[in-house]
Order: structure tokens, then sequence, then C-alpha cells
């Protein structure tokens, strides 16, 4: 049996206004329990939101970024559910007229095609406080710091039909809402969740009943549970059972998931239009002026990396793609002077140690700045790239002699590469004086077996120097002595 | 349209509001009042009336985004039933 899979994404975008989207109170990530929840965030009665016009024009830019209709007027309605995290009992959100309508994105798939995924809708809403289930005398604790932090909830329609498709979408929205600087994109701190719709059918037949499992907060996860929830829709079908519609929670740290509710016993959420606001108006002179003022967007700065810095399509992609990425290649290139290097070093060692501590670029403890004066060391053959990799993880952990400061690492652990060809070619003279089988055994051999053979040299010499010879140097100069002899 | 006593129970459950036994008729009764004046709103003709989300001819207001409210946290808390450690206590919620 074929079977086809359709995902739908919901995306929960944490805007970076200053303020709440109906309150003064402020959004700054990681302040102490409830200290930046105010008479409006608390559901105070008598209080009164007003919107947030920071909140506003940034939906619109992200409707403009997408190709999307802007809703000239939109309006709030209420959803009414009970949650302790939200204490006014409904959600201010959007529903019959939301801000932005339609757009698409595109994302780019592994056989290099590229794929259109059409986007239903995106909506303006608040976002709810948080739960610590961690156990206070049998109670839970709550804190509203987060609730009213403006949010845009960006729906997709059903059009990715497998994971690397519903992750590149992802990707790519958290590339365009982070260049656009409406969201900074730190997926550890809730910037950015994700709810999957997910069902599987025959090729050919209606669509197939879904699933949807809420409040991703990471790429793999959202990835993993896609997987996990594809394979057991069609365990369960082909064994004779039905999927049925249902919200399910996935564990990361167990990589499992379970069913949260079924719809029969589904909310009605009762929306009605929120009495307490207005219709909100924009006229097209607004949106003029938003659409002449949007900041570069991923595909134009993956087009620019390439002509600029003459990088490969794909590694114009992986740093330019991302806000973050892109921001820190170009300031280390700004400090070194040399893309090729940066590039290698921001998509290779940097990339490679962010991800086995799965942590974003914004975490690094290494920053641009420091990476290019690293960079610099190389390019002036200071150090070589074998040392240049030992200076970065001293420059990550940070707690050694020199903290992360490259010259004062290279100072502290005497590692500056011998260029100087007098010295080598002691070394290298000196090795092959004492290596006189090796010798007679380079000789005699086959011309086309000899590159294998200098390996032994080069690690002798290398040895010799303490590590810190140039090697391209010990290369040519032994090449250079060897010929000499045969 | 009417709505009988197990609707009650399950409004009331889903309100988290406890209906007392000795309620549960009156209560019962009064909405159902209340649902036969809007079955009498129904029959009236809204085919030419536009939509209408609020009374007032006017748009939304907006705000700057600038921080305005201080922290309060000391003013608020007391007025809860429970808190500790800056955080409100709720009966054990669980999914």
């Amino acid at each position: 049996m074929t079977w086809e899979t359709v995902i739908g994404l919901e995306v929960h975008t944490q805007l970076a206004t200053k303020t709440k989207i109906f309150s003064g109170a402020s959004t700054q990530f990681g302040a102490e329990p409830n200290t930046q929840a105010c008479a409006i965030d608390l559901a105070m009665p008598g209080t009164l939101p007003v919107l947030n016009e920071e909140a506003l024009r940034m939906a619109v830019m992200f409707g403009l970024a997408i190709d999307a209709d802007i809703g000239k007027i939109s309006a709030f309605e209420r959803k009414n559910y009970f949650y302790p995290d939200l204490p006014k009992g409904y959600q201010t959100t959007q529903l019959e007229k939301p801000i932005v309508l339609g757009g698409h994105v595109d994302i780019e798939l592994a056989d290099g095609s590229t794929k259109t995924i059409r986007i239903h809708h995106a909506h303006l809403e608040e976002d709810a406080g948080k739960s610590l289930h961690e156990d206070f005398h049998g109670m839970s604790g709550i804190d509203l710091n987060r609730a009213g932090t403006p949010l845009i909830e960006i729906v997709s329609e059903p059009d990715m039909n497998n994971a690397d498709e519903a992750l590149a979408f992802a990707k790519k929205l958290h590339g365009i809402v982070t260049s656009l600087n409406i969201c900074d994109g730190i997926m550890a701190q809730g910037s950015m969740r994700f709810d999957v719709n997910v069902s599987v059918r025959q090729k050919g037949d209606e669509l197939g009943t879904r699933t949807e499992t809420k409040n991703l907060n990471s790429f793999r996860f959202m990835e993993r549970a896609i997987k996990k929830e594809v394979e057991r829709q069609i365990d369960l079908i082909e064994d004779g059972g039905k999927v049925l519609q249902e919200t399910r929670l996935y564990d990361g740290d167990t990589d499992t998931a379970r069913s949260m509710r079924s719809k029969e016993e589904a909310n009605d959420y009762r929306y009605f239009p929120c009495p307490d606001l207005l219709p909100i108006e924009i006229d097209q002179a607004y949106i003029d002026a938003i659409k002449a003022s949007l900041p570069e967007l991923p595909e134009a700065r993956h087009q620019r990396f390439m002509e600029q810095y003459q990088l490969s399509s794909y590694d114009a992609g992986v740093l330019g793609d991302d806000a973050a990425t892109a921001n820190f290649f170009e300031t280390a290139v700004d400090h070194c002077g040399d893309a090729k290097l940066a590039a290698n070093w921001v998509t290779g060692e940097l990339a490679a140690k962010l991800n086995s501590q799965e942590m974003q670029i914004q975490q690094s403890p290494v920053s641009a700045e420091q990476l290019a004066a690293l960079i610099k060391r190389i390019s002036d053959n200071t150090v070589s790239n074998k040392m240049a990799r030992e200076v970065f993880e001293a420059m990550w952990q940070g707690d050694g002699e020199g903290g992360n400061d490259p010259d004062a690492i290279i100072k502290a652990r005497g590692l500056k590469q011998v260029s100087d060809s007098g010295a080598i070619e002691t070394l290298v003279d000196e090795v092959i004086a004492n290596s006189a089988k090796q010798v007679d055994n380079y000789r005699s051999a086959d011309e086309s077996k000899r590159p294998k053979m200098l390996g032994y040299f080069v690690g002798q010499i290398m040895k010799a120097s303490k590590g810190q010879a140039n090697p391209q140097q010990v290369n040519e100069i032994l090449l250079t002595k060897l010929k000499e002899l045969l | 349209m009417s709505i009988d006593r197990s609707d009650i129970e399950k409004l009331g459950e889903l309100a988290r509001i406890a209906i007392t036994e000795e309620n549960i008729e009156a209560t019962t009764r009064s909405i159902n009042e209340v649902l036969a004046l809007v079955d009498q709103l129904q029959t009236a003709d809204t085919a030419e009336v536009k939509p209408l989300a609020n009374p007032l001819d006017a748009t939304q207001r907006l705000r700057h985004d600038e921080v305005s409210e201080t922290n309060r946290r000391d003013d608020y808390q007391p007025l809860a039933p429970a808190a500790e450690n800056g955080l409100y206590l709720v009966p054990k919620v669980i999914d």
C-alpha cells in the first residue's frame, strides 16, 4: 500500500515588542515570577485592553513578507476556555477577520526543487501564562509574566507531505520572522511553538482523520513527533483500527506521545466579538509605508551571499536563511576580512559545536568578533587550522588561561605556528637523517606509492616541532628535500 | 431551543460552578426563559442588516509600545487565595 501523509502547521510566534499586546507591562524574558503581570494581564475587574501599535505593525510586516492580503478591517474575538494560566477565562484572539489572509512560503526540497506552502491566515492573539507543575503542597504554581505577550499564530494549509517538508517550512518561517526582526527566534525561550496536524491516506483517497500534536518547542521535537505520529497512524490502520480525531501531547525527553483529549469532549470555545476592543482599521498608506521599509528577507540574502562572498548555494543557504546566523557571519567577515574562512568556521566548527550542545547561535559563548580574531590568526599564519581548533575549543570553554581571547590563549599555550622556513628545513633535515630505512624505502618505491609514504615523515617532523610547524611549508620543503635524494 | 437538567449539570461542570441539588430546577427554568427570549429575537428578519460587533461608530485606538506598568506584585498577590515564592497557587491541573 502506498501511504500519503498530509501535514498542516500552526505556528505560535512571539512578537518582539517591548510590552504586552494589550497592556504596558514588559515582555522581557526571565523576570521574577509575576513581576511583569499588571492589572490588565491579571484580568482585574474594570480594566480595559488597548492594542499595542507595534504588535499590529509587526503582524502587517509578516503578511507583506509572505505576499498575503492584509485585512484592512480586522477584529478581536474571545475564545472561551478555563485554565488557570488564562486569568480572564478567555483568550483574546482573531477568528472571522484576521489581520493576515493567504500568502505563501516557498521551501526548497532535498532534490533542489521548490515547493509552495500556502498560508491560510495569520492572526494576532495573546499568549497565556505558565503553569509550573512541580508540587506546592499539592497545588500548581502560576506565573503570569507571559500572559498577554503578543503572538501571531500562523496557520498553514495542509500542503506538506512529510516531516522534512514540515521542518523546511518551520525553518523558513523562522528565517522570515527573525529577518523581519519581529521575533527573536529563541526556541529555548518559547519564542516559536508548533502545533502539527497530521493525517494519512491511501494515495488518491479523501483526507484521513487528523490528530493535532500541540506545543512542540524545537525543530527536532517537531520532526520526531511527526515521524512518530505518522508511524502510529499507519500501524493503527494496517492493524484494522481507526484514527481518532484527538489532541496529543509529545514529550521530547522520553520521545513518547499520548492522547490529551478527544474531540468528542472537545471544548466549545464559544467565540464572540470582544466588546472591549473596537475593530482595527488600517489604510493603504499605512500598508505601503511598511512595505517600503521591509528589511532584507532570507531569499534575497541567500542570493546576495552567493554574489558578494562567492559562496556556494548550499553555504549561502546555511548562512543566509537564518537572520542570527547571517548577522554572526557578516560581523565576523567585517572583522576578519576573509569570507571564505569565516564561512568555513561558522558552518563547520561553530555549527557542530552548537548542534552538539543544542544551542542557537545567539547563545554561542564565542562571539562573532572573537571568532574573527581567531580567523585573522589563521590568515596571517600565526596558527595552523589544527591549532585553531584547539584555540577555538578553549575559547568555547572560556574558563582557561586567556578566557575567550584567542591571542591570549595562543600565547598562554605557546601555540604559535613555526613558519620560519630555515627552522623547518633544519627539522626536515634532522628527520631525514634519522630515518635512513624509510628514506631507502621511499627511494625504491614506485612513484605512485610515494605520496602515501610521506605521512610518516610529516608525522615525525610535526612531532619534532611539537605540532607547531606550518604543515603546508613542511610538505613543500619535505618534498623538495626528498626529491634531491632520488 | 430548550435545555434540560443534564445540560445544566454539564454546564456547571464546564463553568466550574457548583450548582446544588435544590438549585438545579430553578436554574434550568431561568436559563430556559432566557433561551425563549433568544428564540424570540431569532425571529427578527436581519437579512438586510449588516453584522455589528460594536455599537460605537469608531475604530480601535492604539497604544505606543512603551513600558508603562511597574512591578506591583506585592499589591496584587495578597488578593489571591494562595501565593508562594511569587507564584499564584491553584489546585493541581492535570491534562
